[in-house]
């Protein structure tokens, strides 16, 4: 595809970034530049641009793909493609593709990782024993078991299920939420959030973010989770209504947070870095040298595809 | 007559029976304990051991006076020894319960030739320890708790995201100990796709690992090692030069059994030089005291030997530890027991 000029985005992957530059015409979006210079630079190269690879967060919006009249493609580094305007890119019959499958693993350990640190407070743990604590008052206050609890999950697919499997080699009780209820023999259905919630020690974000699931953990979720109960998000920030959550947790209405996502990454609310019945993680769920490197020839296999005519690996559109 | 008032219980029916109390308790677990048990605290008295010893034997008209304690709760850890000479200073003692798992401080031979029965913690806080190793493991290897300080420090808008972590699925995790701890690590590392082996005295026929009779070849073998294992002899700084080597570059150490399985020294050394990759650590050679050098690294967890207490584990033993006691009162058979082997 040494012909196929490709658009960065924004750094995301020195692999990919040296395969692209290496297979392909590869130009790198000037990201931080001010708009004015951004808007130049995709006028200068509308003409050469077939190919869009971009992360999660930055996605491509209507403007972005107005903008590129040759674009035939946009390789997506994440699974979610939330911030990719499909609706643009089925009129214009451009190809989305994302990296299911590959990252799954890895975001389903984080998520148990971070419910296990939030209920036995790792990381206060250790910052306690850091601050020498341990020495100067003893021990540290007894924490919260994880083995046993019950566990809601909204959305069941690749990673909800993943996260499952997991939760049940510790004895966790698995209930779910999705739009459309499964014969799963060991996990209970529940029809709506605020029941799923109601009935969960701890609950995870593990479905993609769309029209339907924006803010599904709202207000009443959150009550409903309450005083003994732990949010997980390994999602997107847009799943959550975050000023409720900040509120919720600072007031102890929620017990508390292991967030891999925020609305408006990399800021993360003042309001929670003051708390201490949080664990924060810098969207960092696909995170693992081996992963990325996957998620890499993912991105790369869908070009390859798309230039020779052969079906791409993982479309979305 | 007073004196019979006095033991009787509060419906006026048969005297609680007596108890030597020989471990720190919460508020409630003294409730519990004084609503069903007449309580002689040591820690609530002035008195040496030998001395509240004496006095509560002294108590007693005989041996089998209904006043003379029959049982004894006492702490693990070591500051008390349930030896010879305990047991010649409380003759009327005929049950031994530990709010321990380990039974080190507590002569099962001489219990069993006297005819004392002894009971421990059996697995109580076994869930607990797995579920932290697994933590300080998962932590390690995706940088959980470096990552939480640096959102915490405002960084990640400064500097960009965190450093790569590791993938868990397809690391091969060797176990030392495959008791009720290391058998519930196993169980939940195998849903997270690691691949386990483990090392113990003896290979246990149920288990469905690979076995590794020399340890130094489990750590050859693996790419973390988890201590799961009772301290003894044998298992002394198991982990030590030799076993860092053969983990390698690449290798993550999980301690949640004690310091003194591990060569402290030497895992330092080992984290400073990267010859190793990171470590979860809960126990120390010298607690509280955790080496300087450790914290301030970033590829490193420290807990506070704090992987077995949780609230539910708590209750649970007190639940157990009753449990136990009412049991020995009633004649009924312990509910731990623990054998001289």
């Amino acid at each position: 595809m040494e012909s196929l000029g490709v658009l960065l985005l924004h750094p995301m992957d020195a692999y990919l970034e040296q395969e692209l530059a290496r297979r392909c015409r590869l130009l790198r979006f000037c990201w931080d530049a001010p708009p004015d210079r951004r808007d130049a630079f995709l006028r200068a190269h509308a003409g050469s641009v077939r190919a869009v690879v971009t992360g999660g967060v930055a996605g491509a919006g209507a403007a972005l793909i107005d903008a590129l009249p040759r674009l035939e493609i946009v390789a997506c580094f994440s699974v979610g493609f939330d911030r990719v305007d499909l609706a643009r890119c089925r009129e214009r019959g451009v190809r989305v593709t994302n990296t299911p499958g590959v990252l799954t693993d890895d975001v389903a350990d984080l998520a148990v990782g971070l419910a296990i640190a939030v209920l036995r407070r790792i990381p206060q743990a250790d910052g306690y024993v850091r601050a020498g604590q341990w020495k100067a008052k003893g021990d540290f206050t007894l924490t919260t078991r994880f083995s046993g609890k019950r566990v809601g999950i909204i959305g069941l697919g690749r990673i909800g299920l993943a996260i499952a499997r997991r939760v049940e080699a510790f004895g966790c009780p698995v209930s779910y939420y999705q739009r459309t209820k499964r014969d799963y023999p060991n996990y209970t259905f529940f029809p709506t959030v605020v029941e799923l919630a109601a009935t969960s020690d701890v609950l995870v974000v593990a479905c993609s973010l769309n029209e339907q699931s924006r803010r599904i953990v709202s207000r009443e979720v959150i009550d409903a989770l309450g005083p003994g109960g732990v949010l997980v998000n390994i999602g997107r920030g847009g799943h959550v209504d975050e000023p409720e959550l900040v509120a919720a947790l600072a007031e102890g209405r929620l017990g508390g947070a292991g967030l891999d996502v925020f609305e408006d990454e990399p800021e993360v609310p003042e309001a929670l870095v003051a708390l201490d019945n949080v664990v924060l993680a810098p969207h960092m769920g696909s995170g693992t040298r081996e992963t990325r490197r996957a998620m890499a020839d993912v991105v790369l296999g869908n070009l390859e595809a798309h230039v020779s005519g052969k079906p791409l690996l993982t479309p979305v559109v | 007559m007073a004196m019979a008032s006095a033991v009787a219980g509060a419906a006026g029916g048969k005297p609680k029976p007596a108890l030597l109390l020989l471990s720190r308790v919460d508020a409630a677990f003294s409730a519990a304990l004084r609503a069903r048990f007449r309580v002689r605290d040591f820690y609530a008295s002035a008195a040496p051991l030998p001395a509240f010893l004496a006095a509560a034997a002294a108590a007693a008209a005989t041996a089998e006076d209904p006043q003379a304690p029959r049982a004894v709760l006492v702490a693990g850890g070591g500051a008390i020894l349930v030896d010879e000479a305990f047991l010649d200073a409380a003759p009327s003692l005929r049950c031994v319960v530990t709010t321990s798992a380990g039974v080190d401080h507590v002569d099962l031979a001489e219990c069993k030739s006297r005819g004392v029965a002894v009971a421990g913690a059996g697995t109580v806080y076994s869930a607990d320890v797995a579920d932290h190793a697994v933590g300080l493991l998962i932590d390690v290897l995706r940088r959980v708790t470096a990552a939480d300080r640096y959102v915490r420090q405002g960084l990640w808008p400064v500097r960009g995201d965190y450093p790569l972590g590791s993938k868990l699925g397809g690391k091969r995790v060797g176990i030392i100990g495959l008791g009720s701890i290391g058998s519930l690590i196993a169980k939940r590392l195998e849903a997270f796709g690691c691949v386990v082996s483990y090392h113990s005295r003896s290979p246990k026929a149920s288990a469905p690992y690979r076995y590794f009779p020399d340890v130094h070849d489990l750590a050859a073998d693996s790419d973390v090692l988890v201590v799961a294992c009772a301290l003894s002899d044998a298992t002394r700084r198991i982990v030590g030069r030799r076993a860092l080597d053969a983990l390698g570059t690449g290798g993550v150490v999980v301690n949640v059994a004690r310091g003194g399985n591990v060569d402290e020294r030497e895992l330092v050394a080992a984290l400073q030089e990267g010859r190793i990759a990171g470590a979860g650590l809960d126990v120390f050679e010298d607690e509280p005291h955790v080496p300087p050098e450790l914290m301030a690294m970033d590829n490193v967890v420290l807990t506070g030997h704090e992987a077995a207490f949780t609230e539910d584990s708590i209750a649970d033993l007190r639940e157990l530890m009753i449990g136990n006691l009412e049991a020995f009162f009633t004649g009924k058979p312990l509910l731990t027991p623990v054998l001289h082997p």
